[in-house]
């Protein structure tokens, strides 16, 4: 896929991308400015710094899938703000917001397509919408996505992001991680794999859900992986954290996770785990 | 001596009088005896007042009270032949959930559940109830135990949350819990849990997947604490009578969203007021279920759990 294809892809920010501001791109971690069409071939990585900056769904799929063609995967709408809650703001408001920030309806999509071949259903969480929580809308499309790989036969991916579940659907969300986790009783059943790719930062409940049953875990370099938060931590036990905590490096380090991939290699690291686990074709 | 709660004051206040008109003695010319039983009816009925409508955030501190039962007090009074089991057979022995065999009314046992303490010490050696990862591990063992030989697994859940440290996040806490979680989910046997205090995050759903869930009238149940909701979400934990409540983390509320599956009623004034009422009611509300589970094919069991937990929050 072209620059240009992307950044039509990519509305409704392709107008802003027009302005000067936008020619370049600013990087979270080195802070040096790259312009957007080099970091955008180079897969949203840092060309000075590797640093591998948080995506969405859209370039997920550009990224990984076969030519980048897929096939968008609808979820059953989830009730929406089912607690009435409000904080400082109302929750229904948040969702709008972030809706009309992201253009997605929730923090979670999937699609079908294939990598190097093979057929399989990829589920993206977010970051950018609400941090990526886990609510009600976000269990019922993940348990679409492991519906559709098993109706299908293929393997599932799951892609996370997020800070953890969405308070605002307060117990609720907390019941999304044992209903993700039956979806993947019955994907695991039907025989099928289900490959985790962990990216940055996944923490919280998800993580303490289907971000840590895949029968392969990769991480994207550096990504923060972790259960609780940096900040509970130390103020619970009042001690630094040593360098590179909860990071991918140190979980592997840790035997959590198999590997750490570069953004690069993915498509070619999961080509040819499907290709081993996947069930085989009759000849 | 009761410990007070804030919201508790006027009763602590009448109960302060009667005790100190019971300490006058029984001269028969003062007539204490009809001022004792006055002032004891009232203040009777303000606790009553008070305990029938709590606010969340009332219940949360009700759910942490340091007198509440816990884990020991209820194998003490439920369950007999209790035989601890211990380890996860990879790490250790994590205090902060017990388990073992036990016979309930003539039924054979697993018991797992999160054991606070009720002292500083006992405290610290159970870790206030937050588990490490081979706490988490340990239950899984448990359950899979209990599933080989056919034994329901009843869990009792009094935790603020998994422990949040640099060794547990190490040993992959979060794994661990989701592993537990899963493996709720995948017993054959019946499985019943019981929200007997706090119910804090993914520290308790990891032993809560059950095919029936039972709260306390006063229990809370939530994906996070009220502080740590107001402070994420209010930017101060000042709110957290506000977020308690925007949670929708009582039994009442939790039952309304099928959350929960039964409400256990708690003696006036809370289950600290009188255990012995609290953990025989809870008895009754344990075997009820077992006796609707029990009989049924491995596969049905197993299915009706996953389509409950499936449908969570479709509305
Ligand atoms: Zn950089």
């Amino acid at each position: 896929m072209s620059w240009l294809d992307r950044v039509r892809n990519a509305l409704p920010f392709g107008a802003k991308r027009d302005t000067a501001d936008n020619l370049w791109h600013k990087c979270r971690q080195c802070q040096q400015m790259v312009f957007v069409k080099e970091w955008e071939d180079n897969l949203n990585v840092c060309p000075r710094c590797d640093h591998h900056d948080r995506i969405g769904a859209k370039e997920r799929f550009a990224q990984l899938f076969d030519g980048g063609i897929h096939e968008l995967i609808a979820a059953p709408a989830a009730p929406e703000d089912p607690l009435k809650f409000r904080d400082t703001k109302k929750y229904v408001d948040r969702i709008k917001a972030a809706r009309a920030q992201t253009g997605d309806r929730d923090a979670y999509q999937n699609a079908f397509g294939r990598i190097a071949g093979q057929g399989v259903v990829i589920g993206v969480q977010d970051f950018a919408f609400m941090g990526g929580s886990m609510g009600v809308a976000v269990g019922e499309a993940f348990v679409a996505g492991v519906e559709n790989a098993i109706k299908r036969g293929v393997p599932y991916i799951a892609i996370t992001a997020a800070g953890g579940a969405r308070m605002q659907e307060g117990t609720l969300s907390l019941m999304q991680m044992p209903r993700a986790t039956v979806a993947l009783a019955r994907l695991r059943r039907a025989g099928l794999p289900y490959i985790v790719l962990l990216t940055d930062p996944t923490t919280g409940g998800v993580t303490a859900s289907y971000a840590m049953l895949g029968d392969v875990q990769i991480s994207e370099p550096k990504a923060l992986i972790g259960f609780a938060g940096q900040r509970v931590i130390e103020n619970t036990i009042r001690e630094k954290l040593p360098e590179g905590f909860q990071r991918a490096e140190y979980l592997l380090d840790h035997g959590m996770i198999d590997m750490v991939v570069h953004r690069k290699e993915l498509p070619e690291t999961l080509g040819r785990l499907i290709g081993y686990l996947a069930p085989e074709k009759a000849a | 001596m009761t410990a007070f709660l804030d919201f508790e004051k006027q009763v602590a206040a009448l109960d302060r009088q009667i005790a100190e008109l019971r300490d006058m003695g029984d001269d028969p010319t003062l007539n204490i005896d009809n001022d004792i039983a006055r002032l004891e009816d009232k203040s009777s009925k303000l606790l009553r007042d008070i305990y029938a409508k709590l606010t969340p955030w009332q219940k949360t501190q009700v759910a942490r009270h340091p007198d509440r039962p816990h884990f020991k007090h209820y194998v003490a009074g439920l369950f007999d032949d209790w035989m601890p089991l211990a380890g996860d057979r990879n790490f250790g022995d994590d205090q902060a959930i017990l388990g073992g065999l036990a016979r309930f009314r003539g039924r054979r046992v697993m018991v797992i559940g999160h054991e606070k303490g009720d002292d500083i010490p006992s405290r610290m050696k159970h870790n206030f109830g937050m588990a490490k990862p081979e706490g988490y591990r340990k239950a899984i063992r448990l359950m899979q135990l209990a599933d080989r030989f056919g034994l329901p697994v009843v869990t009792l859940v009094d935790t603020s949350g998994a422990f949040p440290g640099i060794q547990a996040e190490e040993r992959g806490q979060a794994e661990a819990i989701a592993r537990s979680t899963e493996q709720c989910l995948a017993l054959g046997v019946p499985m019943v849990a019981a929200i007997v205090g706090e119910g804090g995050s993914g520290g308790a759903i990891a032993l809560a997947a059950a095919n029936r869930v039972l709260m306390f009238e006063h229990a809370v149940y939530s994906v996070i604490s009220p502080e740590g909701c107001a402070s994420i979400l209010w930017r101060t934990s000042d709110k957290a009578a506000d977020a308690a409540a925007a949670m929708k983390m009582s039994a009442q509320d939790l039952l309304g969203l099928k959350i929960i599956d039964r409400i256990v009623a708690e003696p006036v004034g809370g289950a600290h007021r009188a255990p012995e009422v609290a953990i025989a009611s809870l008895g009754d509300a344990i075997a009820l279920e077992l006796d609707g589970l029990s009989g049924l094919p491995r596969d049905a069991i197993l299915a009706a759990r996953e389509e409950k937990f499936l449908a969570m929050g479709r509305g």
